[in-house]
């Protein structure tokens, strides 16, 4: 129920509704970006942002440096092995 | 970086596996006395079977599935109500797929669409809209459910049919808290856990801090985590790390996602539209104060419980079925007389059988047999 798949923004599609096409696993889909979109974020700057979409909104933007640094410690460990 | 394939890597989940292993042994925990994890979220319970997890894990690491399933919980006297609903002339119900087969009193809606009633599946509460304009001469309502993940976009919807002046469009409301949940859980003296792993998506949206609770006052560690393998593996493996080196708090695996405070244009929007409720009942574990959202009176004009007049009973759960006990992490899902045999996902008696979420559709479709359920069977 409460699923988020990942996925990257292509297109604004509606401004004035905030929507926007979003890529999920190679399947385009039109979303909701209300939740991600406040005065450091405008709609105009969100083509290419990576966000986790559930039941048709953008929930959240994937923040790529702690992504990495999650990969970053696990390869250590397998690294320490 | 595609966010998915990354945190599947198998040989990352080899080592964090034996990792956990050795700190369970250091930790001094047994087969017979394991360390008894909860993961409270439905999505954790459905991945732990996917990716086998439970298979893999040591003896000394038992996992319980929580409460974490919206539809599992749902009872059977709000199924009714969404029913009586869809009985209406000129009604369209609309809903997740998740909720179509969940059994009420007499029948499920799918089992009442099938009869006539005008009942569709949705892929995001937004499409009601677009049937309610569709539809001008129909009343197009929508059977919401769902945690706090869900909640902001239900409420978002409101919104815009309030913008747009939408007539003919409302929402039956069944959206439920988390933190009163684990609150009732913990204080459940039948159940016995050492930790928690705490939900990522809902954690999304209402960040970290509301947990901080179970770690002060209950003394139990729990790690938010993502949902893919290696997510779920390494936050087994921080809840041993807090526990050898004695340390109990609220810690976040899942970063990448979840903020601190979470997320505040989905929480002003909750908080805009939904109240909370006095006291909801759960599936399981009965009246739950405080646990549930409502629509505001502002926006009454939306709210389905307003617009219809509704059976509004408490009914009771199936006598064969122990969803209950199963829901509060007491018995395990091949433990209750009617497990994949009367009640099946094609067919369900209780509620954890219906989604994938569920604990019981989870062991039935994966065919997992733990080693005690072997045992019972007779597999060596």
């Amino acid at each position: 129920m409460c699923l988020g798949i990942p996925g990257q923004i292509t297109e604004i599609t509606d401004k004035e509704h905030q929507l926007a096409m979003v890529n999920i696993s190679g399947v385009q889909r039109q979303v909701n970006i209300a939740c991600i979109i406040d005065e450091n974020h405008p709609i105009d700057t969100c083509i290419n942002d990576w966000v986790l979409v559930h039941v048709g909104f953008a929930m959240n933007r994937l923040d790529e440096q702690e992504a990495a640094e999650t990969l970053q410690l696990l390869h250590e460990l397998a690294l320490a092995e | 970086m595609k966010y998915v394939d990354e945190f599947r890597d198998p040989q990352k989940a080899k080592a964090l596996l034996r990792e956990i292993q050795t700190l369970t042994t250091q930790f001094g925990k047994t087969a017979s006395q394991p360390l008894k994890v909860m993961e409270v979220c439905g999505g954790h319970t459905h991945s732990i079977f996917k990716y086998g997890l439970e298979e893999i894990l040591p003896d000394t690491i038992e996992l319980i599935h929580g409460p974490g399933c919206p539809v599992c919980v749902m009872p059977r006297g709000r199924l009714d109500d969404a029913i009586a609903i869809a009985d209406y002339p000129n009604v369209i119900l609309t809903t997740f797929g998740d909720a179509m087969r969940v059994p009420g009193s007499q029948k499920s809606l799918l089992q009442a669409k099938a009869v006539g009633a005008d009942i569709r599946m949705v892929y995001s509460p937004l499409d009601s809209l677009q049937i309610a304009k569709d539809n001008p001469d129909k009343e197009v309502v929508f059977f919401g459910l769902g945690f706090e993940t869900t909640a902001p976009s239900t409420a978002l919807t409101i919104l815009q049919a309030d913008a747009e002046g939408l007539q003919n469009f409302s929402m039956f409301c069944n959206h439920v808290l988390v933190i009163p949940a684990l609150q009732a859980l913990l204080d459940n003296p039948d159940l016995q856990l050492d930790a928690f792993i705490g939900p990522g998506h809902v954690s999304m949206v209402i960040g970290t801090e509301p947990y901080h609770f179970i770690a002060q006052q209950y003394q139990k560690p729990l790690v938010v985590s993502g949902f893919e393998p290696l997510d779920i593996l390494q936050s087994l493996w921080m809840i041993l790390q807090q526990l050898i080196q004695g340390r109990c708090e609220v810690e976040n695996q899942y970063d990448r996602i979840v903020k601190p405070e979470g997320n505040s244009v989905a929480l002003n929007a909750m908080n805009t539209v939904f109240e909370v409720r006095q006291k909801f009942e759960w599936r399981g574990l009965g009246d739950i104060p405080n646990s549930g959202f409502k629509i505001r009176p502002k926006y009454a004009q939306f709210d389905a419980e307003v617009k219809f007049t509704l059976p509004n009973r408490q009914v009771a759960d199936h006598k064969a079925c122990q969803c209950g006990e199963i829901l509060k992490g007491v018995m395990k899902p091949w433990q209750c007389k009617v497990f994949g045999t009367a009640c099946t996902p094609e067919n369900p008696i209780g509620t954890c059988m219906v989604s994938s979420e569920g604990a019981c559709a989870a062991y039935y479709k994966y065919g997992r047999l733990s080693k005690v359920a072997k045992t019972a069977v007779g597999i060596n």
